[in-house]
């Protein structure tokens, strides 16, 4: 993949509210036409990040950049981009059409190609022949799609997303998942997203920077993300991960000699360790499918360890086991895919557990 | 609805005690008698052509709708500035500010009419319909930050942030935004100070000198007997025109509160 | 930069186009209304010479206004019937507001509101005249109960005495004090009283331990919005009060229209307003394990 140029830079970004530390030196890059999310906590200044990019919110030091132009000075309604709101603000009091076709009355278009543009805007969205509804009519994932039309009939450089799905039930926010990601590829637009929802994130985005209290803690794709998360926080944010105690033993030509409880000694891989993990107070981390429980003639293709089934979770398409693995203290959970013909375990069963080194992370 | 039985009976009884002047009020304006008490003696409409009559108090409507058209003009107009404020920024000792701008809501009013006239007088302000109007801005203001107050907390600030974002300046999307949306509240709030204006008797009792206005006329007829059935008929015009102003006044509130999206929770206060 | 210089752009922001958007009111209430209050407060101390204030610092017309038998009268008897209008208006609203809060389908809350508020907003010095109408020798209430033959001697101790200024005035008020109890009772989530009962209360105790605690920010605000101006009321003692129903109102009006006397009557309006206030601090100090928590 060629390396695309870059879009927006933050330069050693801080935000103070009063005595706030808001952002805390954020340096990022996103890419030209990149589907990228910020994800993280509430307050963690993910918004107040993207807002620094609309122009809604000043910085205290550092610098914005859109397209190599410092945004310095530059008002939100000058910068080449975007926003759809949280609650969408569509204005109550207009039309759909005259929704959409709010950000063109500066172009003072004839009217006939001002309802060509609006009609495309509308269409590409899936709202066709709505033009003529009161804002105040649509369900919200209408007025969803007309704060899409909207920030995008400007052809902005950068469209902004800020929570745009929370408002959604499950099922409408899956379908927008969807419909955005494709909308994105068809107009090749910059899109940034602010979300909570690490599933989201990982479904959307082609890079995700997690934030922490004003930090980027990781910025990656999501497949690199959720496979090597750089430390426990952000493991624990995004999706499930079990910790056993692990010791380091020796570090050298990329490899790393550790000795984890209930997995014994092993070697790992340099990147098998994302942030800098020396010394004490270590540990493996491995997501619950990661593991898989032996059923009756079934071999390990790896390793292979005995543990305890102490709790069962049923879900119908999975079932969840809290397992202690022999020789370790608090348990750990592996979760499986419910396949037909095969049971569901008891609690306290004893069972062997496969597993393989290649599948774990070593933090700190 | 067996539960709220009682409850009914009494609600239906206090709008009576409620109600009770202004249904009174046509019965003797419409009532034969010069005197006014009960029984009542005949159908009469001779007090309104009386009214007509009066020269002193068409003087008094000028001079009144004169100060209410002023008065609320500008109370509303310094009530915008305060809701926008208080509604939209963090500043420092807000509670200090609004809470001296909202005290006139409390304040007996014959505290600020004499107030003001001891400052006026002080100054050598001479007394005019103008004193007046000064009076009546200050207690006006306070009733109208609280409609407006209102108008303006149901509207979104991202519908804002949401005209700037698309290319719109501070004023264009004060024009094409928020003046839309809060424009019900800003003719409530209109309809509102002059209502209150138009009644309001201490203030105008001590600052409008020689220059009636229509309670200070009303008050003044109070003395001769005789000039009451008049004041009766006044009374059930001005009920009726305040009823009629009121109902204006609540159905754009309503809509402001519709239109923006809200949730409407309550009446005037 | 410091942390204190970013400090001080983000209040260039904020808090200086909050400041300058208030401005205009401000200035207008500071020039309007603060400095005439200081103004009265500065008379106060001063001494009365015939058509022109001497600028002599005294407390003379304290002394006057709380010595003097007249005086005290009048202002004891204006917190009088101030206190009883507070206390039946408070008393007579708080059903209403509970029966439109709980009782009435909230489609129909606006117009019950709206209903109650009619009255008030129309001439107030015409709905005063009416109760001497309601309550006068001929009036409604002795025609009326002498007409069923409750008595055949028109009742005269309900007018032009403390008891009618207490029925007008209660009247006047009674919006006042039903909207601040409205509005604290539609604040009550309502899975509380269902909690209260599930608990094992019974509706009346439930409403004791629960409702009535939560309402009670309603009520204390009710009370305030109607004692305060009440105590300062002119036309209600002018119109029905008679000779013995007077207020402290009449009696300031009279220090500065009839006599000319602007210390004193500055003294006695600044008292009344001292009274009140210590009489709001004090109501609301007990009331205040009831006015916290989260705003």
């Amino acid at each position: 993949m060629t390396e695309k140029p870059t879009m927006i830079a933050f330069q050693d970004v801080h935000k103070y509210y009063g005595d706030y530390h808001a952002l805390r030196g954020i340096t990022a890059t996103i890419r030209a036409g990149e589907f990228f999310s910020l994800l993280g906590p509430s307050g963690c200044g993910k918004t107040t990040l993207l807002r620094t990019i609309a122009g809604f919110e000043g910085i205290s030091s550092g610098a914005v950049m859109i397209d190599g132009r410092n945004m310095a000075g530059v008002p939100a309604n000058q910068r080449p981009t975007n926003m759809v709101f949280q609650s969408y603000a569509i204005f109550p009091h207009l039309t759909v059409a005259e929704n959409v076709g709010f950000g063109l009355r500066k172009a003072r278009l004839p009217k006939a190609e001002l309802a060509t543009r609006v009609g495309e805007a509308l269409e590409m969205v899936g709202l066709k022949g709505y033009g003529d509804r009161a804002a105040h009519a649509l369900s919200g994932g209408q007025r969803q799609r007309v704060a899409l039309a909207r920030a995008l009939i400007l052809k902005p450089k950068v469209l902004l997303l800020d929570e745009p799905l929370s408002a959604l039930d499950k099922k409408m926010r899956e379908q927008m998942q969807v419909e955005l990601i494709r909308l994105q590829r068809q107009v090749g637009i910059t899109f940034i997203l602010v979300t909570h929802d690490q599933e989201e994130a990982l479904v959307m985005s082609d890079r995700i920077a997690v934030m922490f209290e004003g930090e980027i803690a990781q910025l990656a794709d999501p497949e690199t993300l959720y496979r090597r998360p750089n430390s426990r926080k952000v493991a624990n944010f995004i999706g499930t991960m079990n910790f056993l105690p692990a010791e380091i033993l020796s570090e050298a030509g990329g490899k790393i000699e550790i000795e984890a409880q209930g997995f014994g000694k092993l070697t790992l891989e340099a990147e098998q360790a994302p942030g800098a993990a020396s010394g004490d107070g270590a540990a493996v981390g491995f997501r619950p499918e990661t593991l898989t429980i032996l059923f009756e003639g079934q071999t390990a293709s790896d390793r292979e360890s005995m543990a305890v089934i102490e709790e069962v979770v049923y879900y119908g398409d999975m079932t969840y086991y809290d397992v202690r693995l022999d020789g370790t203290e608090k348990p750990i959970r592996i979760s499986m895919r419910n396949v037909f013909g095969r049971p569901v375990l008891d609690i306290g069963a004893r069972t062997r557990v496969a597993w393989s080194p290649g599948a774990l992370v070593l933090f700190q | 609805m067996m539960k709220g039985g009682w409850f009914k009976v009494y609600a239906i009884g206090y709008l009576l005690f409620l109600y009770a002047p202004i249904i009174i009020l046509p019965m003797f304006a419409f009532n034969d008698a010069t005197v006014i008490a009960f029984p009542l003696t005949g159908f009469s409409t001779r007090w309104f052509s009386a009214m007509l009559e009066q020269p002193t108090l068409s003087i008094a409507v000028k001079n009144s709708l004169f100060i209410a058209v002023t008065s609320s003009i500008l109370a509303t107009t310094l009530g915008i500035f305060a809701a926008r404020a208080s509604t939209r920024y963090r500043f420092p000792v807000k509670a200090g500010i609004m809470g001296l701008i909202m005290l006139p809501l409390v304040l007996p009013e014959i505290i600020v009419a004499v107030s003001l006239l001891v400052v006026l007088l002080g100054l050598g302000v001479s007394l005019s319909l103008w004193t007046v109007i000064l009076g009546h801005v200050l207690i006006c203001t306070p009733f109208c930050i609280a409609i407006l107050s209102s108008a303006f907390q149901s509207l979104d600030q991202s519908l804002e942030e949401a005209a700037y974002d698309l290319g719109e300046s501070a004023a264009s999307t004060f024009r094409l935004i928020i003046l839309p949306l809060v424009m019900p509240g800003i003719i409530s709030s209109l309809l509102i100070s002059f209502t209150i204006s138009l009644d309001e008797f201490i203030i105008a009792f001590f600052l409008a000198g020689t220059e009636p206005t229509l309670p200070v006329f009303i008050f003044s007829q109070f003395r001769f007997p005789q000039a009451v059935p008049v004041i009766m008929a006044l009374g059930t015009v001005l009920v009726v025109l305040s009823i009629l102003l009121l109902t204006i006044a609540e159905y754009f509130r309503r809509r402001g509160i519709a239109k923006a999206g809200g949730k409407d929770t309550g009446g005037f206060l | 930069m410091s942390a204190g210089q970013r400090k001080t752009r983000w209040r260039d922001t904020e808090a200086a186009n909050g400041l300058l958007m208030v401005s205009p009111t401000a200035i207008y209430a500071l020039l309007m209304l603060a400095a005439p209050l200081g103004t009265i407060l500065l008379y106060s101390f001063l001494t009365d010479g015939y058509l022109e204030i001497i600028r002599d610092f005294t407390f003379a017309n304290y002394v006057e206004a709380w010595t003097n038998e007249l005086y005290r009268s009048v202002m004891i008897r204006s917190l009088g019937v101030s206190m009883t209008v507070t206390l039946v208006t408070v008393l007579l609203a708080f059903p209403i507001a509970y029966f439109v809060s709980f009782h009435v389908e909230p489609s129909k809350k606006s117009l019950w509101l709206f209903l109650i508020t009619i009255p008030f907003w129309t001439s107030y010095l015409i709905r005063v005249f009416l109760w001497k109408v309601i309550l006068g020798y001929n009036g409604v209430v002795n025609s009326g109960l002498i007409g069923i033959g409750v008595i055949d001697q028109p009742l005269d101790f309900i007018l032009y005495n403390v008891n009618s200024v207490v029925i007008t005035l209660a009247h006047a008020y009674a919006p006042f004090a039903i909207l601040p109890i409205f509005v604290a009772l539609e604040k009550i989530d309502r899975s509380l009283l269902e909690a209260g009962q599930d608990l094992g209360e019974s509706k009346f105790v439930t409403f004791l331990r629960v409702t009535l605690p939560l309402a009670m920010p309603g009520v204390v605000a009710s009370v305030l919005i109607v004692f305060i101006p009440t105590i300062g009321d002119y036309v209600t003692p002018q119109l029905v009060g008679g000779p013995e129903g007077r207020m402290v109102a009449n009696l300031i009006q009279l220090q500065y229209l009839k006599l000319d006397n602007y210390p004193l009557g500055s003294a006695i309006a600044v008292s009344a307003m001292a009274i009140v206030t210590l009489c709001s601090v004090i109501f609301v100090g007990l009331n205040r394990r009831y006015l916290k928590g989260p705003k």
